[in-house]
């Protein structure tokens, strides 16, 4: 073994054993320099091997269908006919909607721990939002599927429907028999769970503001609402989108909590009431059970086609954040 | 003054509203982790008894436990924490130690952070392709390495980030004195840093304990005790999933338990964790 | 602490190195259809020899795939596979048990056998023409019953499914404009309602679904007490789902007239016949891969022909006459090991 310990290090001393000891360290220290490196590179291969699979994987697919597979609706494993556009409106449609609703909630709940809460609330009520993140994501499927949709179900989703009855485009937005279950539904659970990470960014990016701007603003009297406004969040403006979109990212690529309830159709329907389907809920249910080549290659092809689009919804939040990190600690 | 009034008078209450709906905001937020945690603490203590920590997943209809499923997530946990760490850590040490300023570096960096928070399923699905398929059959390995797979980007991220904040001049003091590199590492920075090291690892625990999507095409599932790594385990996300969808009484209670098990599990981790890394912050 | 380390890796190697080679455990996965009865098969059996039966429910669809991949010991399907199919792939097939698929539905102060509904209007339902249970054709099968105005929310299956198969296999008989516009197949095309994982998630999602309808198993409509409705079958007679109506439909089974003893018994004549009944299948392959983990697979099955038929009846299966056991152990002899040497020895 290359590696020495303290007390051969100590013992060979004497000047003879010195240039042993020294080669010794000096081919130790290089191997551990490399396998530093080569475990770093490790992290790099990975990422391409990862792609590298989803791309030889889905590659009959693509070659089958060609663009034509990105704006089809049909999925018929009996005629072999997939087409990715159910399962990527899905994946859109829910994660644009719980952000919707996410953005506004999270970034209120920053700006109560930063500027409204007591100050010995604050940290046991970060925490607590914080505890939120940590909740996996099966136990919001299960909750939403026993708890939340038969709440939406029998109080919510029946008043939408008849709210809306008469106004022209809306009822075709809110229309549909009451599953329970569907896009909003998933929605909604899917702005649960990125909720914690938004305000968990927005307020580190908050507290980033230095005070003396904030105590300039209120010396001149203006209210909380214009200090917020005005200073707190054009100055993190940066910091705030990138938060969104890593939230954005991660609410695309959800799996269990969103299978438990988006009701599994491979439709396109007007109303957000209706079952619909997402990539990740599409290859969780079916992947184990897709016979044929061309049917898991089409599974695969939406794995390749979602990991696309949180590569770049993540790649761009990434950029945003670093230029706020390196303002912050420059 | 009698206009001045008014208009400051709008303002504040415009501000009062905002200000109310902050409060609101947060009272949602806790709200709702209040009534998730109530419930399962409510459903899940209902099924909690000894036979759960005693007894196999039973077939429906017939008393059981889940001993398999803790069995089996414990046991890829930990091959896939022993696997995922040291890559982990190594790396996180190249990026901040040797590599801290080259383009490699940031753009690994950049690779690790969309690794950390990309979808799981495509890691399930990429060890499909790599293990399970020409393995031919489903196996706790295969398992094991996907959530191997989700610690690596963790480490990595905590252990750069935690051996960035260990101060140079302790490293600078140490090469005056002679040691070369990767002792300066092992015996210094890596001492300084380690209770941020042991909270990364901690934190990456807490994330694959809850994992379920990428063990559902690896590891498959298994109704009786096995530790044959070659082979299917149970797990308890994926017990929890096949539970929960089905129509039997019994099942639901246990899926219940289980979920109560792993937030327990992983909220105690994240509270260790924290614990850990505020009380012992590197000088 | 290097040191430790290391050891720890050691130990652990050497542990899973010793765990590898295990006494061959039956692994099977497959339909959701006999899972109860598997599962309470495998129970007793395991209680009797101690070997395990690690049986998965992903649907026929997945238990397809995988005896494909040889990733499991024996697959299980209640759709038959074609001759040429199950040629290409060297399976042979078998079926175990057989059983009803019954709609259920989920409507206040309606309980099992209330209502009655015939092939024609199911298809309906299924092709989205029929919205409302109060629609004229419901209302002519069900006179007196008072049904709401409320959409019915219909529920399928979403992931390949046997049990699927069998039901738009009904449907097609019954209904062409069914058998154009969606045909019949594990997987199928349907313009509405929602998709459910296996029996169990259909038989869930109508359990927590007011004004739904959904297909499933008999063992799991009596086993979570939905409410299942009454078929008019080929002789236009109303039935239960019961165990003799199950029979009734059986009894005229020609089982060699398909390819693998394939045979569907949807809309069979009889008075007493219950219109969507089917056995389901067994899928090992020719030439076992793991010939030990195989004459287990074998000799488990041959255990439950013997000894399981009461279990299959409380369930409501419908066990195999003898005279088709028989048949299937001689067909048994196709399945060689790795001498090429049949593993069964039928006695």
């Amino acid at each position: 073994m290359s590696f020495l310990t303290d007390i051969e290090i100590r013992q060979s001393a004497s000047p003879d054993k010195r240039r042993t000891v020294l080669r010794t360290l000096q081919k130790s220290d290089v191997f551990f320099r490399y396998l530093t490196q080569s475990s770093a590179y490790f992290v790099l291969a990975l990422l391409t091997a990862i792609f590298g699979s989803l791309i030889a994987g889905g590659y009959l697919a693509f070659s089958t269908f060609g663009v034509g597979f990105l704006t089809t609706e049909v999925w018929n494993p009996v005629t072999e006919q997939f087409g990715a556009l159910a399962p990527i409106y899905g994946t859109i449609v829910t994660s644009a909607i719980a952000m919707l609703i996410a953005v506004p909630i999270s970034i209120g709940i920053a700006v109560f721990l930063t500027e409204l809460c007591p100050m010995p609330l604050r940290r046991p009520i970060g925490i607590a939002i914080e505890l939120l993140a940590g909740v996996p994501s099966i136990i919001y499927g299960i909750w939403g599927l026993f708890f939340f949709a038969p709440f939406l179900q029998h109080y919510v989703q029946p008043e939408l429907i008849a709210a809306f009855e008469h106004i022209p485009i809306l009822d075709n937005l809110f229309a549909g028999p009451p599953y329970g279950i569907g896009i909003l539904t998933s929605a909604l659970i899917l702005a649960m769970m990125v909720l914690p990470f938004i305000t968990a960014v927005c307020r580190d990016v908050f507290e980033t503001v230095p005070t003396v701007l904030k105590e300039a603003a209120y010396g001149m009297g203006w209210t909380t609402r214009e200090v917020v406004k005005n200073v707190v969040i054009p100055y993190t403006r940066v910091g705030i989108i990138g938060g969104v979109m890593l939230g954005l990212g991660r609410a695309l690529g959800e799996t269990m909590a969103v299978t438990f309830v988006i009701g599994n159709a491979h439709r396109i329907s007007a109303s957000i009431l209706a079952p619909g389907t997402t990539i990740s809920a599409t290859i969780a249910n079916e992947f184990t059970e897709a016979v044929g080549d061309l049917y898991t290659s089409s599974l695969i092809a939406l794995g390749l086609i979602l990991f696309f689009i949180t590569f770049v919804v993540l790649a761009l939040a990434r950029l945003m954040l670093m230029r706020i990190e390196k303002k912050a600690g420059a | 003054m009698a206009l001045d009034r008014g208009r400051y008078q709008r303002r504040r209450i415009r501000s009062k509203i905002t200000i109310g709906l902050c409060w609101a905001a947060a009272g949602l937020g806790l709200a709702i982790l209040g009534i998730i945690l109530t419930t399962l603490l409510y459903k899940g203590l209902a099924g909690l008894g000894i036979n759960v920590f005693t007894e196999m997943t039973p077939p429906p209809g017939n008393d059981g436990g889940l001993l398999n499923a803790i069995a089996g997530s414990l046991i890829m946990t930990v091959i896939g924490v022993l696997i995922g760490t040291p890559i982990g850590i190594l790396a996180g040490t190249y990026m901040a130690e040797y590599g801290r300023y080259n383009k490699v570096s940031s753009f690994i960096r950049f690779i690790n952070d969309i690794l950390l928070s990309g979808p799981s399923i495509v890691t399930g699905l990429f060890v499909y392709e790599l293990m399970v398929r020409p393995m031919g059959h489903f196996s706790a390995l295969a398992g094991s390495a996907a959530l191997a797979a989700l610690v690596i980007p963790t480490v990595v991220r905590t252990t750069e980030n935690m051996l960035l904040l260990v101060p140079n001049t302790l490293r600078e003091a140490s090469s005056a004195l002679g040691l070369p590199q990767s002792l300066v590492i092992r015996k210094v920075a890596y001492k300084a840093a380690r209770a941020g090291m042991i909270t990364g690892v901690l934190l990456a625990i807490a994330r694959i304990s809850g994992e379920t999507a990428p063990l559902l095409f690896t590891s498959l599932n298994n109704q009786f005790w096995s530790t044959n790594l070659n082979a299917p385990i149970a797990s308890l996300p994926v017990v929890i999933f096949q539970y929960a969808l089905s129509p039997y009484e019994d099942w639901q209670r246990l899926a219940w338990t289980g979920a109560l098990l792993i937030t327990a599990a992983v909220l105690t981790l994240s509270i260790l964790a924290r614990w850990l890394g505020s009380s012992r912050s590197p000088q | 602490m290097k040191q430790s380390f290391v050891a720890l890796f050691a130990a652990l190697a050497a542990t899973a190195a010793a765990t590898a080679p295990v006494k061959a455990d039956i692994s099977g996965a497959g339909a959701t259809f006999p899972y109860p009865i598997y599962a309470k098969w495998a129970d007793a059996y395991k209680k009797e020899t101690n070997i395990g039966l690690n049986y998965q429910s992903i649907g026929s669809g997945g238990g397809i795939k995988q005896i494909e991949a040889k990733t499991v010991t024996f697959g299980a399907s209640d759709m038959p596979l074609s001759g040429e199919k199950l040629e290409k792939a060297g399976l042979v097939q078998f079926p175990t048990v057989m059983g009803g698929i019954v709609p259920v539905v989920n409507l206040d102060g309606v309980k099992a056998n209330d209502l009655v509904f015939d092939g024609p209007t199911l298809a309906k339902i299924y092709l989205g023409e029929i919205k409302t249970w109060d629609d004229p054709a419901i209302k002519k099968l069900n006179p007196g019953v008072s049904l709401p105005s409320s959409a019915i929310a219909v529920v399928s299956r979403s992931d390949g499914s046997g049990t699927t198969f069998v039901w738009t296999n009904y449907l097609s008989k019954v209904s062409p404009d069914f058998k154009a516009k969606i045909g019949s197949n594990t997987s199928v095309q349907f313009p509405v309602g929602l998709g459910a994982k296996g029996n169990e998630g259909v038989a869930n999602n109508v359990m927590q679904t007011k004004g739904s309808i959904g297909y499933v198993e008999y063992a799991y409509a009596k086993q979570n007490k939905l409410a299942n409705t009454k078929l008019i079958n080929k002789d236009g007679k109303a039935v239960e789902p019961v165990s003799s109506a199950f029979q009734a439909a059986a009894a005229s089974a020609d089982w060699n007239s398909a390819p693998g003893m394939g045979v569907v018994l949807t809309d069979e004549p009889g008075a007493a016949s219950w219109p969507i009944t089917n056995p389901t299948f067994i899928l090992m392959h020719k030439k076992a891969a793991d010939t030990a983990a195989a004459k287990e697979a074998l000799k488990f099955f041959e255990w439950a022909y013997a000894n399981g038929g009461k279990m299959a009846e409380a369930l409501d299966y419908v066990p195999l006459p003898d005279n088709v056991v028989a048949q299937i152990k001689k067909s048994w002899t196709e399945i060689v090991g790795e001498d090429n040497k049949p593993i069964f020895a039928s006695n």
